[in-house]
């Protein structure tokens, strides 16, 4: 921060808006336009927290209901389309005042005969009276007409909705954990290496070179998956099923690298050069330098590292949409396909009602996913702080 | 004979000692080092091999209306230009926003109030949070809450929706947000490196404040912001996630004449070629040739904000 002196920085006021001027009205209404982009940037950041959470809000607070009982109940036959009161017939299709409004008989008969199709479909077991928006049914295990035992099942298309959670938050971290896995001990390795290890002149390109991964889209690393890294993997390990947890993973893994790598070298290049000199003047090797006396002296960026890439793991779209086989099953082995939770609202939002539960229900996907990258973010942060408190000698 | 010893310049165990143990683990650090590097190179190696085939300007700028699946006959044109145009247009929103908030931040904001801690560790949260989380925000947010309510205010009783779906303006809107991050950081970080004494010398020769920001300290913070932007470009041009609701089109007859026209994407081409073709083998070339223009497009994006980077660095060592 440049420093201010101590009479400037009173007459600047609150957000700077109060200012005692002797400007020209032009100056005073550039810093004012300045104010006002950025008033911009801020509100809209505080906008994602709470838009993302308005649309997940009635899910959240249990006040919304799948459950199929007005299907079940009252079918007014076509006939009587004359004789209903049309507020009655408004709330008996479920449409708005103004859908109702704009359209004509022809239409509405069409929808009521819609109606009594569903009606006839509709499954005749007792699920089909549940809530599955309970938290009861989203978290746990539930024993569906025809399953001979409690099961978690995702199935928000099927007849009747089931929204268990559990198998795409079991899936997310399967990907995450392979990706982790194969990431940190690379990303850590490279990272000490490059700052540490490495002479000067090859540290010069090592470093931009593996930020050039970074540059890669994350639809391409999943395209590369796809088409390349399957059909290998397969061939090499024999699992059955083509795409799955582990081949998400090693992708996901490949997008995480560079953000392990960056952070962690960041870290290590923090740590003051007099540490490993004090050591090297010891008698040292470089290495014995880097791994007993850097290394440990870095660990909380090292830690940020871990925490980040699990961030960027877990909220990683198109990787996993594209490789990890999306069919939700749970199950222990990382060898079978995996539904996760990013995958899971990237493709399934376009195919559903604008504020029906299922689209309500991705939301709160959103704001779940929103919450556990939150946290990750945090402690990264907590971890960065106790670096630098480290290094600058407060603890 | 205070001359610092150049420790580097002794071979990689320290000074000239050879111990075992050492020698095993430096060997194991750069092997993976250079395990990432391969990778790297397989990756691009792979692309590059495959899609130098079936490339050829005509596939760059031709149109895609005939078949986008028949390698002989399909050309990215329309997808090329859907991407530039929503790069084109985040870029004017993020970056004059994402500027003066960077300028507000470091120049006006005070330091250890509140609000500016509050702000930056929101900056710093909205960061870390997954693309997906932005496509619904646009979703929510540009697409039904303010493209609905243009729509009542602008059209009333019109049930065919014109804003409140999805569209090139809301596409570019969400990219914006989501790139505003690292406008904001990479602004903040090249405005603080400007020494202080370069301003404290312009106001004490009777420079306004803002006089001092325009012409003293924006100048030199320029590369600085320059790297940010581009790299913020480089970040959305390659994001499918954002834009699957907010307005890309599977496909679309011609391109988009207004804002809120749908538009096709490179992006997201690579990923309807590689899920949905109906031939995954034989559209391969396609499929290969569409990533090699988009990696073309964020690599080289990228090279130019590093070198930039590396320019700046070395001035602003000389400077210090």
């Amino acid at each position: 921060m440049p420093k201010t002196p101590p009479g400037a920085r009173r007459s600047v006021g609150w957000m700077g808006l109060a200012r005692g001027h002797r400007a020209k009205p032009t100056e005073w209404l550039v810093e004012k336009g300045i104010f006002l982009l950025s008033f911009t940037a801020i509100v809209m950041i505080f906008l994602i927290f709470l838009f993302v959470g308005r649309e997940a809000w009635p899910i959240l607070t249990g006040r919304m209901d799948s459950s199929l009982v007005r299907e079940l109940q009252d079918i007014i036959p076509v006939e009587d389309l004359e004789k209903t009161p049309p507020e009655r017939l408004r709330q008996y299709l479920g449409l708005t005042r103004e859908q109702f409004q704009s359209m004509d008989r022809e239409t509405l008969r069409d929808l009521m005969q819609l109606r009594i199709e569903s009606r006839e479909q509709m499954p005749d077991d007792k699920d089909a009276l549940l809530n599955t928006l309970q938290w009861r049914y989203v978290l746990g295990p539930h024993q569906w007409t025809g399953y001979d035992r409690p099961v978690y099942i995702w199935q928000p298309v099927s007849a009747i909705h089931k929204y268990n959670i559990v198998p795409l938050i079991v899936g997310s971290l399967k990907a995450t954990f392979v990706a982790l896995i194969f990431a940190v001990p690379l990303g850590v390795a490279a990272a000490i290496y490059v700052s540490q290890l490495a002479p000067p002149r090859l540290r010069e390109w090592l470093k931009p070179a593996i930020e050039l991964l970074a540059g890669i889209p994350s639809v391409v690393l999943g395209f590369f998956a796809l088409i390349v890294l399957a059909s290998v993997l397969q061939a090499v390990l024999g699992y059955p099923s083509r795409l799955n947890a582990f081949l998400a993973g090693i992708a996901l893994g490949l997008a995480v690298i560079p953000v392990v790598f960056s952070i962690a070298e960041d870290a290590l290049t923090s740590v003051p050069r007099s540490y490993s000199e004090a050591a090297l003047a010891l008698g040292s090797t470089r290495w014995q330098a880097a791994w007993q006396i850097v290394l440990p002296a870095a660990l909380p960026g090292v830690f940020a590292a871990v925490v980040l890439g699990f961030g960027r793991a877990i909220g990683e779209t198109m990787i996993v949409l594209m490789a990890s086989g999306n069919a939700s099953i749970l199950s222990w082995s990382l060898f079978d396909s995996v539904r996760t939770i990013t995958a899971t609202i990237a493709a399934e939002l376009a195919e559903t009602v604008v504020g029906g539960h299922h689209y309500r229900m991705l939301f709160m996907l959103g704001v779940l996913l929103f919450a556990v990258t939150f946290l990750s973010n945090l402690a990264g942060d907590f971890f960065i702080h106790r670096l630098k408190a480290r290094l600058e000698g407060r603890r | 004979m205070n001359r610092p010893i150049n420790l580097a310049a002794r071979g990689p165990f320290g000074v000239g000692r050879f111990e075992p143990v050492s020698f095993f683990c430096t060997g194991l650090t750069g092997a993976a080092t250079f395990l990432i590097l391969a990778i790297l190179a397989v990756i691009l190696g792979n692309i590059i091999w495959h899609g130098g085939a079936g490339f050829s300007l005509r596939f760059i700028f031709g149109s895609a209306d005939r078949d986008m699946f028949d390698p002989a006959r399909a050309g990215v044109g329309p997808m090329v230009f859907g991407t530039a145009a929503r790069v084109i247009l985040m870029t004017l929103f993020v970056l004059p926003v994402g500027v003066a908030t960077a300028i507000y931040l470091t120049e006006y904001a005070r330091s250890g109030a509140l609000l500016t801690r509050v702000i930056r560790s929101a900056v710093n949260n909205l960061a870390g949070v997954p693309s997906i989380v932005f496509g619904l925000f646009g979703l929510g947010f540009f697409i039904s809450a303010v493209g609905g309510s243009l729509d009542g205010l602008l059209y009333p009783g019109n049930p065919k929706p014109v804003w409140g779906k999805p569209a090139l303006i809301w596409a570019s809107l969400t990219l914006a947000v989501m790139t505003l991050p690292v406008v904001i950081v990479a602004t903040e970080e090249s405005l603080r490196a400007i020494p202080p004494g370069l301003r404290e010398a312009s106001l004490a020769l009777g420079a306004t404040k803002l006089q001092t920001i325009l012409r003293i300290v924006l100048p030199q913070a320029l590369p600085g912001i320059l790297t940010g932007s581009i790299l913020a470009v480089s970040r959305a041009a390659g994001e499918v996630a954002p834009i699957l609701f907010t307005g890309a089109a599977y496909y679309m007859a011609s391109l988009p004449r207004a804002l809120t026209d749908q538009f096709m994407d490179l992006a997201y081409h690579v990923f309807v070629l590689s899920t949905q073709a109906p031939d995954v083998d034989k559209s391969r070339p396609i499929l290969y040739g569409t990533v090699v223009v988009l990696l073309g497009l964020t690599f080289a994006l990228n090279v130019v904000a590093i070198l930039i980077r590396t320019r700046v660095r070395r001035r602003l060592r000389q400077l210090g």
